[in-house]
């Protein structure tokens, strides 16, 4: 085993699959550095299909998902070290030193050219979103549920509520019903969904499991387990309107209340982040703030679907070996991407003009849901583009294609921004 | 027939029964919950203060003064997390001024050390994120600890030397026998006792009225606390206190052992002892009033809220003393703040009341002071290396959050006091403490607790006795209605 690669990728899930593999094409050499037992990272737990549609234009489960990229990695020369956790990423200046931990290697350091951060997200917990009450066992995020039924096999209860209508919230729904429990409803705090269409209708519509839009949780009823939630109706303003509760009777309540991109190594080497998305800065090829430290996938920024993050991915390890061979300079002009009216935040944020070829795709996601629409990119008064859309929601995210040689003749950053018609 | 039981392992039962544990007696602690610190020890400030605000008249201000000088002591010798810092009580009007100055004077006449009146800037320079409306503060050296982990580490230490812990052991009657000893019935047996300390807490009034005592009235005060994560841990380097308006004592900014940053608490009357469930209408105003002091806190980086009793009585004081209603029965109860900083110097006092009472104490040859465990996050790259050659279970993270290692919780199962939730490896080893509170590892440390408890999946519960994970295997759905 050696302790120097080109490129290090931190994490083996989707993103940490995808970097790995386009880096190696490229002619690095690479490791990944995975911390459970096998790679494939959550995925491994959403046996469900729907993955691949748009990248393998076929519907797949998330564990063959990951294992086409598990395969195709397995037949290349790269390293993966799985169990073995990284505590710090240490910036030597051209070199990285990642320290990690495993039962079988003790403490490692091994020094990288380059490192791709692919540690993914964590589910945002009762905690962040201070739901009062009791504090019972029988209350758990829907990915831990998750996990439990389908890796290892054990049901959490049988009488459930979910408050959230997250993609996750809303495939546990369905999942604990085939099971066998009763999914009793479904609370979501917005006047909307940000789940996926298709798993309102699939997962909830189909199980005649009721939907609470503008709804929320405002107590938890059980010392030793959960007995009952009060659910009230919200204003505008997501603020529980007094007399609207009412109850429900149930054993367990799961919260598919958000994802927050998990960037505790990325604070820990000096990486500036983003409070719009919770991830790193990054550039128009997925390196962040430090040179020589990319990033790409649910680490960035949240996706709705994994497609999107194989492909950020796969220009974030292209990026990383190329950098760690030397094959590219990057030149200091840069121009930064302003989210306008109706923009939460755009990735990336900043675009460096002489790296791009043709064209540079930018992601973002709008703060309400909208029917027909324009979305506009501005540089000053000059017009780089305009892209009509039929209907636009926070839970899907948005992606428009830039050409290289507008943006090249810009000397002024450029806003995004969405207009309903 | 033990010589002495002590009722409640908290940290006054836990402190007792350490200090007792020195002395050739058979004493027992008797603990309602499945595991120890399970009420008011582990859902305060876990602060030991230096002692200004107790009266001088009180038996708390001498109690305080005295005991967080042998936390110190204790805290090293047991590996109980523990950190020196300054507090400030920062005054932000005239009358805070005035208040100021009466505490430095109170804290002079207690025999409170290195205190100082801030001037405003001297107080900016120290704590540059406090409200720049400051007009002073008093600075008073302080220290702040993990509290469940002190009374864990004393229960240990005692149950090393020879204390019988008997935990699920809720008491429900005492009968004093014709020889003057006590018989006391528990849902987990009777037992029979010389000398009866009660430690109880929140329900220390119940506990003395089972022997006909009276005189105290419980009133206990519920208090919320918001904690946030570690990336607001360092926002300041002090416990900040505000002086008490018209809204109470005032809400404190802390960091934490662990590194977080905790935000409370309010106060308001609670007639079950158990009542610890946050509210919703009164909890977020904690936000405004921690941000009076500190007003830079991002609450975004909010990860938990909890709500702790504290077990005041009626009487503005500690009440430390044989009952004056029953013989050989004493009351260590009314233990609110700063019950935490005093505890050590409450059990020698105990001890010493139980030997005015009669009972022969005869210190032993030797016993056990220490205690080792290891926090693997604590250590330096180099120690880290030698852990992990010495048990690479080390070398294996748990807790993505609070790099706990597998290592660190199999070590926890198989000490004196057995962990047997969720919850209580979260209090012995950081597990699930984190940011993603336990989301990611919680299924883990469950398989590793059934692993070395040798039960099933299902046998293992979150904390109380009662508060079961898991029903059952999946696909066997279409049985759960029977």
């Amino acid at each position: 085993m050696k302790n120097n690669y080109d490129v290090v990728i931190i994490g083996g899930g989707p993103a940490g699959l995808a970097a790995a593999i386009s880096a190696y094409e490229t002619g690095a050499s690479v490791l990944v550095v995975e911390r459970d037992r096998e790679v494939g990272g959550i995925l491994n737990q959403c046996i469900h299909n729907g993955f691949g549609l748009h990248y393998f234009k076929e519907e797949l489960t998330g564990p063959e998902y990951a294992g086409k990229f598990a395969d195709k990695l397995s037949q290349t020369e790269a390293d993966v070290l799985i169990d073995t956790m990284v505590l710090k990423i240490e910036n030597a200046g051209d070199i990285k030193k990642v320290h990690c931990i495993s039962t079988e290697n003790g403490y490692q350091i091994i020094d990288a050219k380059s490192v791709v951060l692919c540690m993914g997200c964590r589910e945002r917990t009762r905690g962040a979103i201070a739901i009062p009450g009791d504090r019972p066992a029988g209350v758990l995020t829907a990915g831990t549920a998750q996990r439990y039924v389908n890796i290892e096999g054990w049901m959490p209860g049988k009488r459930i509520v979910i408050l959230g209508s997250g993609d996750i919230g809303l495939i546990m729904a369905r999942r604990m019903t085939l099971e066998g429990a009763k999914v009793l409803a479904c609370i979501e705090l917005c006047p909307y969904s940000n789940g996926l269409t298709r798993n309102i209708v699939q997962c909830l519509d189909d199980f005649d499991i009721p939907l609470y839009l503008s709804h929320t949780i405002t107590d938890i009823v059980g010392r030793q387990r959960v007995e009952k939630v009060v659910v009230s109706k919200v204003d505008e303003n997501r603020m529980p309107i007094p007399g609207s509760e009412f109850e429900i009777e149930c054993d367990t309540l799961l919260l598919s209340v958000g994802l927050i991109p998990e960037n505790e190594l990325t604070k820990g080497a000096g990486i500036e982040l983003d409070r719009r998305t919770n991830g790193a800065f990054v550039y128009e090829n997925m390196q962040t703030s430090v040179d020589g430290i990319f990033a790409s996938g649910n680490v960035v920024h949240v996706h709705d679907l994994v497609d999107f993050v194989t492909a950020e991915s796969t220009k974030a390890g292209k990026a990383a070996a190329e950098y760690a061979l030397g094959k590219r300079v990057d030149s200091n002009d840069c121009i930064t991407v302003n989210n306008g009216p109706g923009v939460n935040y755009t990735v990336p944020q900043r675009i460096r003009t002489s790296n791009l070829d043709k064209v540079v795709e930018v992601f973002f996601r709008t703060n309400a849901v909208r029917g027909a629409s324009v979305i506009k990119v501005l540089s000053g008064d000059t017009v780089v583009g305009e892209y009509k859309r039929e209907r636009m929601a926070p839970g899907e995210m948005e992606k428009i294609v830039l050409p290289a040689a507008k943006l090249k003749a810009l000397s002024a950053d450029i806003t995004v921004s969405v207009e309903s018609l | 027939m033990y010589d002495v039981l002590i009722i409640g392992c908290g940290i006054v039962g836990a402190a007792t029964a350490f200090e007792l544990s020195k002395y050739d007696l058979k004493v027992g602690v008797l603990e309602r919950y499945n595991d120890v610190a399970n009420g008011a020890t582990k859902a305060n400030s876990a602060i030991l203060h230096a002692g200004f605000d107790p009266k001088p008249t009180t038996k708390m201000a001498p109690l305080n003064v005295k005991g967080v000088k042998l936390a110190k002591q204790i805290c090293k010798d047991m590996s109980v997390e523990y950190r020196e810092l300054p507090s400030l009580v920062l005054a932000f009007n005239e009358r805070d001024l005035k208040h100021i100055n009466v505490l430095y004077k109170r804290g002079l006449d207690n025999g409170v050390e290195g205190m100082k009146i801030l001037t405003k800037e001297e107080t900016l320079t120290l704590e540059p994120e406090v409200a720049p409306n400051v007009l002073g503060a008093l600075y008073a050296p302080a220290a702040i600890v993990n509290p469940w982990g002190y009374a864990l580490a004393l229960a240990e230490v005692a149950v090393v030397n020879g204390v019988k812990l008997h935990l699920s052991c809720e008491v429900k009657a005492i009968e004093k026998c014709e020889d003057s000893t006590f018989e006391v019935t528990t849902t987990g047996g009777t037992f029979r006792s010389k000398y009866i300390v009660n430690a109880a807490g929140a329900f220390s009034e119940n506990i003395h009225e089972m022997v006909g005592g009276t005189g105290f009235i419980q009133d206990n005060v519920c208090g919320q606390y918001y904690v946030l994560d570690k990336s607001e841990g360092k926002r300041v380097n002090s416990v900040i206190f505000q002086c008490p308006d018209e809204r109470g004592k005032g809400v404190l900014v802390s960091p934490t052992v662990h590194g977080n940053l905790i935000v409370g608490p309010d106060a308001y009357r609670v007639n079950d002892g158990d009542a610890v469930a946050t509210d919703k209408d009164t909890i977020h105003l904690l936000k405004a009033r921690g941000m009076k002091s500190v007003p830079g806190i991002n609450f975004r980086e909010v990860i938990h809220e909890y709500a702790g009793v504290r077990p005041n009585t009626q009487i503005d004081d500690f009440i430390i003393e044989e009952s004056p209603y029953c013989k050989n029965f004493v009351n260590l109860a009314g233990i609110k703040s700063p019950g935490l900083s005093a505890a050590p110097a409450i059990a020698i006092e105990a001890a010493e009341i139980l030997a005015s009472c009669g009972l022969a104490m005869n210190k032993k040859d030797s016993y056990e002071t220490k205690r080792e465990c290891i926090a693997f996050r604590h250590l330096s790259d180099e120690e880290k290396i030698e852990v992990i050659k010495k048990n690479p279970l080390y070398g294996h993270i748990i807790c993505r959050c609070e790099t706990v290692t597998e290592g660190e919780i199999v070590d926890a199962i198989h000490r004196p006091i057995v962990p047997r939730s969720i919850d209580a490896i979260k209090r012995r080893c950081n597990a699930g403490m984190g940011r993603c509170q336990g989301g990611f590892c919680s299924p883990k440390v469950h398989e590793i607790l059934a692993r070395e408890l040798g039960c099933s999946m299902d046998d293992i519960i979150m904390d109380e006795d009662g508060s079961y994970i898991l029903i059952g295997r999946t696909k066997e759905g279409i049985h759960y209605e029977k």
